[in-house]
């Protein structure tokens, strides 16, 4: 990859070595970003099929209850509490709050996160 | 100087204009308490007479000899070996991302001085505004040589550029310390002009909050707050002139 600026040095967006907690942050909201829109995508897929009669629409949500879907559902799940709370540090870091804290903000809401993601688990799987 | 001294393997980039980079390594017993800038410049005496590097000062002032020190920009000159490495250890020496290599550890740092030029960039602002708005601002009275003025913290580094995610994809985007320096300017003198030079796309909002910037800047300049304080002046100016009748509207109101 070439030394100076250039747009496919994008790779190293992601590359966490020798980083501090910032590009976590940073890294963390593009990989959720990524995955919501994925998401977005295979959800639009998915409304589609089901214009397709009442089959197509049994069929489907029998695949939903497959255990490996309920996985892919909390991991969006994840992505939207992740990029939402991080977004919410970044949006108020950008009107000049809490801009000497952002280390101390960002853990905190990550930990927040983490609560609400085991609670999803939980209930999510806890119900068979 | 300790007294056992280390033997420490340095691998260093070497890259000729345009050619390929490869690594090579030299072995030095060197004193932990050493700095790497020493270190490089020994290997340039005594083993390798063509390593190209920059540095004038060595002692933090210039901003010439910034470098990757195990993949982290550091200025070289201040940097013990003994903090990046052990005795045995590997020190991996790279130069400075986000700028094209002339050659080995050398940048070409021609476009980051002319923005940094075009900003306005003063070396030398009175107490107050010297230091960060955040701060206690010095007097002449509690200022060492009672002067009342002193250079500021900014030596032109370039260290917040090479570790910015940002400026990694964008050639466009002005940099950390560019956008630090317009701050600075600004809170020397508030005129629009500064304001509007960073309020773009490849100015205040290219910057994906990472706030690498502030976390390596070797001087304290904390370019990620400076960029975040110019956003809120202007999200408040936008806010405040949803809410401001329009020159028109001015105009009607007033008494005929
Ligand atoms: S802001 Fe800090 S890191 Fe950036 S050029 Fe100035 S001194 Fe160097
Ligand atoms: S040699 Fe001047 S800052 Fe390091």
């Amino acid at each position: 990859m070439p030394n100076q600026p250039e747009a496919n040095n994008w790779p190293r967006w992601f590359d966490p070595r020798s980083r501090s907690l910032g590009t976590f942050g940073f890294i963390l909201n593009r990989v959720t970003a990524l995955g919501l829109t994925l998401y977005l995508l295979m959800h639009l897929i998915a409304l589609g099929q089901l214009a397709r009669g009442a089959d197509a629409y049994d069929g489907f949500i029998a695949l939903v209850k497959n255990p490996l879907f309920k996985l892919g559902e909390l991991l969006v799940i994840a992505a939207g509490v992740i990029h939402g709370l991080n977004g919410i540090r970044i949006a108020l870091n950008s009107f000049g709050i809490g801009v000497r804290c952002q280390k101390g903000t960002f853990i905190a809401l990550m930990l927040i996160a983490l609560f609400i993601i085991a609670f999803f688990t939980f209930k999510m799987f806890s119900e068979g | 100087m300790t007294e056992q001294l280390w033997q420490v393997h340095f691998k260093v980039h070497r890259q000729r204009t345009g050619g390929k980079p490869y690594v090579r390594t030299f072995t030095l017993d060197v004193d932990p308490e050493e700095y790497i800038l020493d270190a490089v410049e020994r290997i340039w005496a005594l083993h390798d007479r063509t390593l190209t590097y920059r540095h004038a000062c060595h002692h933090s002032t210039c901003g010439a000899c910034g470098m990757r020190v195990n993949g982290r920009e550091k200025l070289t000159c201040i940097t013990t070996i003994s903090s990046v490495t052990q005795n045995g250890g590997t020190v991996r020496i790279d130069p400075l991302r986000n700028f094209p290599v002339v050659s080995d550890l050398v940048v070409d740092m021609g476009n980051f001085f002319l923005r940094m030029d075009r900003s306005g960039f003063n070396s030398v602002a009175p107490l107050a505004a010297a230091c960060l708005p955040y701060e206690q601002p010095l007097t002449a009275e509690n200022s060492i040589d009672h002067e009342p003025e002193r250079l500021v913290d900014c030596i032109e580094c370039g260290l917040c550029i090479s570790v910015c995610p940002a400026a990694n994809t964008d050639k466009e985007y002005v940099g950390p310390a560019v956008l630090a320096s317009l701050h600075l300017m600004y809170v020397q003198n508030p005129t629009q002009e500064f304001i509007d030079q960073a309020d773009h796309h490849t100015g205040l909002w290219r910057c994906h909050s990472a706030y690498e910037c502030t976390e390596v800047c070797p001087s304290g300049v904390d370019p990620a707050w400076r960029i975040m304080d110019m956003r809120k002046k202007v999200m408040s100016d936008r806010i405040k002139s949803i809410f401001r009748p329009r020159s028109s509207e001015k105009k009607n109101a007033q008494p005929a």
